[in-house]
């Protein structure tokens, strides 16, 4: 009788505990899971400024920019035949 | 008695109760009609936001890039805005403020929002402005919504605009390689189940429903600094001579990749106006008769069946030969020539000659091989197979114009393709667009036959030549120029397309172009006037940025000789 008592005892206990045990993990999980979108939105911003700067450095880097930049701002012209060395192989 | 009085308390009691019974229960009832009926919209609209919900995981279409990384076609979010037209209407005072941002007509969008009143959804606009969705934001009217979605940018614009192509407002492919490699770039968005809290936050995941997979990227073999150059080349030329359109096509020989595709007229490909002239990727899907560029190829023919060799001789006096009552012409009377004179001085009297020597069917075949009459199999959409029509329906005219690229159509990517069979020594591989692409090469022609046709087509640079314009300083270039008349309704108009199509450095090819001016109406029209400095000018600027080393010695001497005497003096 004694020992029914005492199983049936730390049975309760362990249901309290497991019972208690889900509450706290699925509230962690919960926060876990804004803290997840959290950074999916932050890795989507990362992204999408990736996608931007890219843009930017393409459009910085157009030939037709820099082909301009260099022959109006900077004055650069090809040189001519003479100013070249060929070296033979 | 008091028995009697009893049972009628009872009684009363009873009717009592059921009374109170009846009462509660319609109130029940009242309240659950309405809930059920009056407060739908709103209970519905609670229950939702806090309940399980399947959303869709969003993925990006990937970035089409040329050959070194540098992006041709990148997409990035922007915000687009969708309203809820029943909320929006019953604030239709805020309607002037949101009109104002999106600078329309107020009157005009309550109209547009009132006949579309019975929708829960409506695109107000989409791909809008950042600053403009920063400022309808700010503004906070009931049942205005900012949705993100992706735009596709093209940062090579109208340069690269043929071959990469553009998407429609949902991201799919239209044109070109958006088109082609649609379901590559693509990707597919996932959809996974939540749980959402009031306030619009996922709190837990349930399920993930469908794995997205994002779009994947595409490697082009693309330059983009060649394609700019023979872009900006192109452009020139065709406005200089009055051109109506014109290709250009740049290959490299050891892999056959294509490292610059560009036509004109072009268009803007972040804002494609609808117009069908620019759209073509003419160099793929336009043909035209290519005239005098294939007389190389007959005389591969001519080689193989071993009725000449390069310094055999031929009368082409008096420069005219009548075929079936037709006269070809020569520009002048070139007397008698060799063959190697024949492609130099690009007389139809001479090839015409010859080639009438030669069954039909055996032409047909070298013409089969060298990979007309079919597509070139670069996976590029619309593109054209050209004609050759089989041997076996040639008349003898057709046979004589067959051989100096009449009667016969062609796309300047199946003419580079041919071209680079000769440069490369009798070596067919099938060109592409993409990296990675798998083109094992296919021996085609004899290589020693290969070579002997390449020594010839560097004499039309020579100064007996027909291309002299398309010479580059210290490197050796052979190629062929081509004047061809375009067929009209009345038969042959004197309007023209002037061509050349060459390889270079002629003693370890590799590079091959074709150029196609279509139609220039300014004085000159001939292909060694008009193609062939834009042909030297394109090879030049890509032999410089491949850094080929350059093959014309003696050039070289003579030329650093002068220098030191220019030094001397």
């Amino acid at each position: 009788m004694n020992a029914r008592l005492l199983a049936l005892l730390i049975i309760l206990v362990v249901d309290m505990c497991s019972a208690l045990g889900i509450v706290y993990i699925r509230h962690q999980s919960r926060h876990l899971a804004v803290a997840l979108g959290a950074l999916e939105a932050e890795h989507d911003n990362a992204m999408a400024e990736w996608s931007r700067l890219q843009l930017e450095q393409a459009w910085l880097a157009d030939a037709g920019q820099v082909e301009s930049q260099a022959r109006r701002r900077l004055q650069m012209t090809q040189p001519p035949e003479m100013h070249i060395l060929v070296v033979r192989p | 008695m008091s028995a009697a009085r009893n049972s009628h308390v009872r009684a009363s009691r009873l009717y009592a109760l059921l009374l109170i019974f009846f009462l509660v229960s319609l109130a029940l009832v009242a309240r659950a009609v309405k809930l059920q009926v009056a407060q739908t919209e709103f209970l519905q609209g609670q229950g939702e936001a806090r309940f399980l919900r399947e959303v869709d995981i969003p993925t990006t279409r990937g970035m089409i890039s040329d050959r070194n990384g540098e992006p041709l076609a990148v997409s990035t979010p922007v915000e687009s805005v969708w309203v809820n037209p029943g909320e929006v209407l019953q604030v239709p005072e805020k309607l002037g403020l949101l009109a104002k941002v999106l600078e329309t007509d107020a009157d005009e969008l309550e109209r547009k929002l009132t006949q579309r009143s019975a929708r829960e959804f409506v695109w107000l606009r989409r791909r809008l402005h950042p600053d403009m969705a920063s400022q309808i934001e700010a503004l906070k009217i009931q049942g205005v919504y900012l949705q993100k979605e992706y735009r596709r940018f093209y940062p090579a614009g109208e340069v690269a605009a043929h071959v990469v192509g553009f998407t429609n407002i949902d991201d799919i492919g239209q044109e070109g390689l958006e088109l082609a490699y649609n379901d590559w770039l693509i990707g597919e968005a996932g959809r996974k189940r939540v749980i959402k809290d009031r306030l619009g936050r996922t709190v837990e995941e349930v399920e993930l429903v469908k794995q997205a997979s994002p779009g994947k990227d595409l490697q082009l073999t693309i330059d983009r600094r060649l394609q700019y150059l023979a872009y900006t080349e192109l452009k020139r030329t065709v406005l200089k001579h009055g051109a109506r359109s014109g290709s250009v096509v740049l290959m490299d020989l050891h892999n056959g990749e294509i490292l610059a595709m560009v036509n004109q007229p072009s268009y803007n490909p972040n804002q494609p106006d609808g117009s069908s002239e620019g759209l073509r990727n003419r160099a793929v899907t336009d043909v035209f008769e290519p005239g005098s560029v294939m007389k190389p190829f007959a005389v591969t023919s001519m080689l193989e069946a071993g009725i000449v060799t390069p310094g055999t001789p031929v009368e082409t006096s008096p420069g005219t030969l009548v075929i079936s009552g037709h006269t070809i012409r020569d520009h002048h009377n070139y007397g008698l020539l060799d063959v190697t004179g024949v492609l130099t001085k690009s007389s139809n009297v001479g090839v015409t000659k010859l080639a009438l020597e030669l069954s039909p069917e055996h032409m047909w075949d070298t013409y089969r091989r060298y990979g007309f009459g079919e597509a070139t199999g670069s996976g590029f959409p619309g593109e054209s197979a050209g004609v050759l029509r089989n041997h076996q329906r040639w008349r003898r005219l057709e046979h004589a114009t067959i051989a100096y690229g009449y009667g016969i159509s062609a796309t300047a990517l199946q003419l580079a393709q041919a071209y680079a069979v000769i440069a490369s020594g009798g070596v067919l591989r099938q060109p592409t667009l993409i990296q990675g692409a798998i083109n094992p090469p296919i021996s085609m022609v004899d290589p020693v036959l290969a070579r002997q046709v390449a020594d010839m087509l560097e004499t039309v640079t020579g100064p007996a030549g027909t291309g002299k314009q398309a010479r580059v300083a210290n490197y050796r270039i052979a190629g062929k120029t081509g004047t061809s008349r375009k067929a009209s309704a009345s038969g042959y108009a004197s309007r023209y397309v002037a061509s050349f199509a060459g390889f270079a450095p002629a003693s370890n090819p590799r590079l091959v172009c074709v150029v196609i001016v279509n139609d220039p109406t300014g004085e000159q029209y001939y292909g060694g006037d008009v193609a062939a400095p834009l042909f030297a000018n394109v090879v030049g600027g890509a032999l410089r940025l491949m850094n080929v080393p350059p093959d014309d010695y003696p050039a070289l001497f003579a030329q650093s000789a002068t220098d030191a005497e220019g030094a001397a003096r």
